[in-house]
């Protein structure tokens, strides 16, 4: 677990010391700022719950793009640069790396996560809401983005291109998100499977306020699969 | 202290490396030497455990490097061809992140990070960014990391790549005061570079080792000597040919050119007698114009080992 930390310190230095995340935290702020106010907060009078229901929509699709952008570098930069080296011959097994990595940027998608809490607050200050509601799609976010993080943390270990890495991880999230799409068109037993894949169907019940251990273990069984993949990839690397 | 045995790595369907073998003792400092592409980086990226070997051998302190790396990784340090540097970090945090990563208690590490600095000559840097040191300075941080824990094996690639004359001098410097407390194993493509500092060569070409042992030991097995000086001289030609043969140790004496009082003499010897021959000429009465390391012997057996060239 020391290990673990110790990388999760440096890297979590890396990210408040350089623009790359900054940035990335910057424009989704920006665009979740602007769909909120374009889409949740307009139209007729709604109920706050209503409101709070399409924020937690807009912020589940932004976290996941931010979160893929975020995980680019974890792995990639660290074999563009050589620093791979350093950790590969280092007392330092495998898991330890990834799992370290994986814990800076849960803790910079937390401060994403936080510096989003004016818009519920602003929904609090001229309406109803429960604390309940918001702690449960905050939870959701929190899941969301902790699941997309792992995807591309995995992506990351495949490339030691950046862009790649942000390539793969996106359409790996986007044919996540393409299932429950596809469960609308298909019939059963087929739509079953596709709608249990979906992170969107999963996610809708913490939008609305519900937290079902089901779906939370849905995240936390993808996050392992990708992880545990990241691990792998980086163990065959030293044979290939 | 490393024992490898057959040791193959192949990329794909290339063998980088083919069926190496040879061993290293504890204290030793070993120079790696070969060109670019025969086979060095991928070598010690496999002593360093960074790859694993496709087939073959390979034990440090009794430790295999495909059943217990971890063991071995706590036991060396590693600089690679690119010093694995973070350039967001400063020279301290950089080493103190390295030193706690190889294991070495918290509370040891502002001792150990400042240990490191002071024999890299980095004392003065240690609060500047990575990103603003010169490639010089990267390379001596590069240095400093695999060595701020106190490995008992330092496997630096090329570090003196890139450096200038000025930096050459002092990298071989810093590896020749490592020596006793490390063993070393040390390439490059370069002999000049390396040779006068290491116990031991080892020359690699197209991934087979070619030829090892000492300088010396190498002359000899390939017909040349490593105590080979040249002489540019002004005084009375046979005297000064004649006391230069009287000297000790001394096996032949060439005259390369002779113009009237001016000559220029190759000698040739087991050892390095410069100092020696430079005592017999001036007593003789000659003016000493030049006095250089004729190490061009050596360096003709290199080439050809590496070229195929022939020895001349």
């Amino acid at each position: 677990m020391r290990n673990v930390m110790l990388i999760a310190r440096r890297e979590l230095a890396a990210y408040l010391r350089t623009m790359s995340g900054y940035v990335i935290i910057a424009a989704a702020l920006f665009v979740l700022g602007v769909l909120f106010n374009a889409w949740a907060m307009a139209g007729t009078a709604k109920k706050s719950s209503e409101i709070l229901a399409d924020f937690f929509t807009l912020g589940s699709g932004l976290t996941l793009i931010c979160s893929v952008l975020l995980s680019m570098r974890l792995l990639a930069e660290e074999r563009q640069t050589g620093t791979i080296q350093l950790l590969y011959s280092s007392p330092v097994k495998d898991y330890e790396v990834v799992l370290g990595k994986y814990l800076s940027a849960l803790a910079f998608l937390t401060l994403f996560l936080v510096t989003t809490f004016y818009m519920p607050v602003l929904v609090m200050a001229y309406g109803k809401v429960s604390l309940g509601h918001l702690a449960a799609g905050y939870l959701g976010l929190f899941l969301v983005g902790s699941t997309s993080l792992s995807i591309g943390l995995f992506a990351s270990s495949l490339t030691r291109s950046q862009v790649v890495a942000a390539i793969v991880g996106l359409l790996m999230v986007v044919a996540l998100t393409a299932c429950w799409f596809l469960a609308r068109i298909t019939d059963r037993p087929l739509t079953d499977l596709v709608t249990g894949l979906a992170w969107y169907a999963h996610f809708v019940p913490f939008g609305q306020g519900l937290v079902h251990v089901k779906h939370i273990a849905y995240f936390g069984l993808v996050s392992f699969v990708a992880l545990f993949a990241a691990t792998r990839v980086l163990e065959a690397r030293r044979w290939s | 202290m490393i024992r490898v045995e057959g040791l193959t790595k192949y990329y794909g369907e290339n063998a980088a490396i083919s069926d190496l073998t040879f061993n290293i003792e504890r204290g030793e400092v070993i120079g790696f030497l070969g060109l670019n592409g025969a086979g060095k980086s991928t070598t010690l990226k496999v002593l360093g455990c960074v790859l694993a070997p496709t087939s073959g051998r390979v034990t440090v302190e009794g430790f295999d490097v495909v059943e217990n790396p971890h063991e071995i990784r706590k036991r060396i340090g590693y600089l690679p061809d690119v010093p694995p540097l973070y350039d967001e970090m400063t020279v301290g945090g950089y080493l103190a992140f390295v030193a706690q990563l190889r294991g070495v208690a918290k509370a040891d590490v502002p001792a150990r990070v400042a240990e490191a600095e002071k024999k890299t000559a980095l004392t003065p840097m240690h609060d500047a960014p990575i990103a603003s040191l010169s490639h010089g300075y990267r390379q001596r941080v590069g240095v400093a990391q695999a060595m701020v824990h106190k490995p008992r094996l330092l496997i630096l690639d090329e570090p003196t790549s890139g450096l200038d004359p000025v930096q050459i001098v002092e990298m071989r410097e810093l590896i020749k005061e490592l020596k006793g407390e490390h063993t070393v194993l040390v390439s490059s493509h370069i002999l000049s570079e390396i040779s006068q500092i290491c116990d031991r060569l080892l020359i690699i070409q197209g991934g087979r080792i070619v030829a090892q042992g000492s300088e010396a030991q190498l002359a000899q097995r390939f017909g040349g000597t490593a105590g080979t000086i040249e002489l540019e001289l002004k005084g009375p030609a046979q005297k000064l040919i004649d006391a230069v043969k009287a000297v000790a140790k001394v096996d032949e004496v060439q005259v390369v050119k002779l113009d009237g009082e001016q000559l220029e003499l190759k000698v040739f010897a087991s050892v390095d007698v410069r100092a020696e021959v430079v005592r017999a000429l001036v007593t003789a009465g000659a003016d000493v114009l030049k006095v250089g390391r004729g190490a061009s012997q050596l360096e003709r057996i290199f080439l050809q080992l590496t070229h195929g060239q022939e020895v001349v």
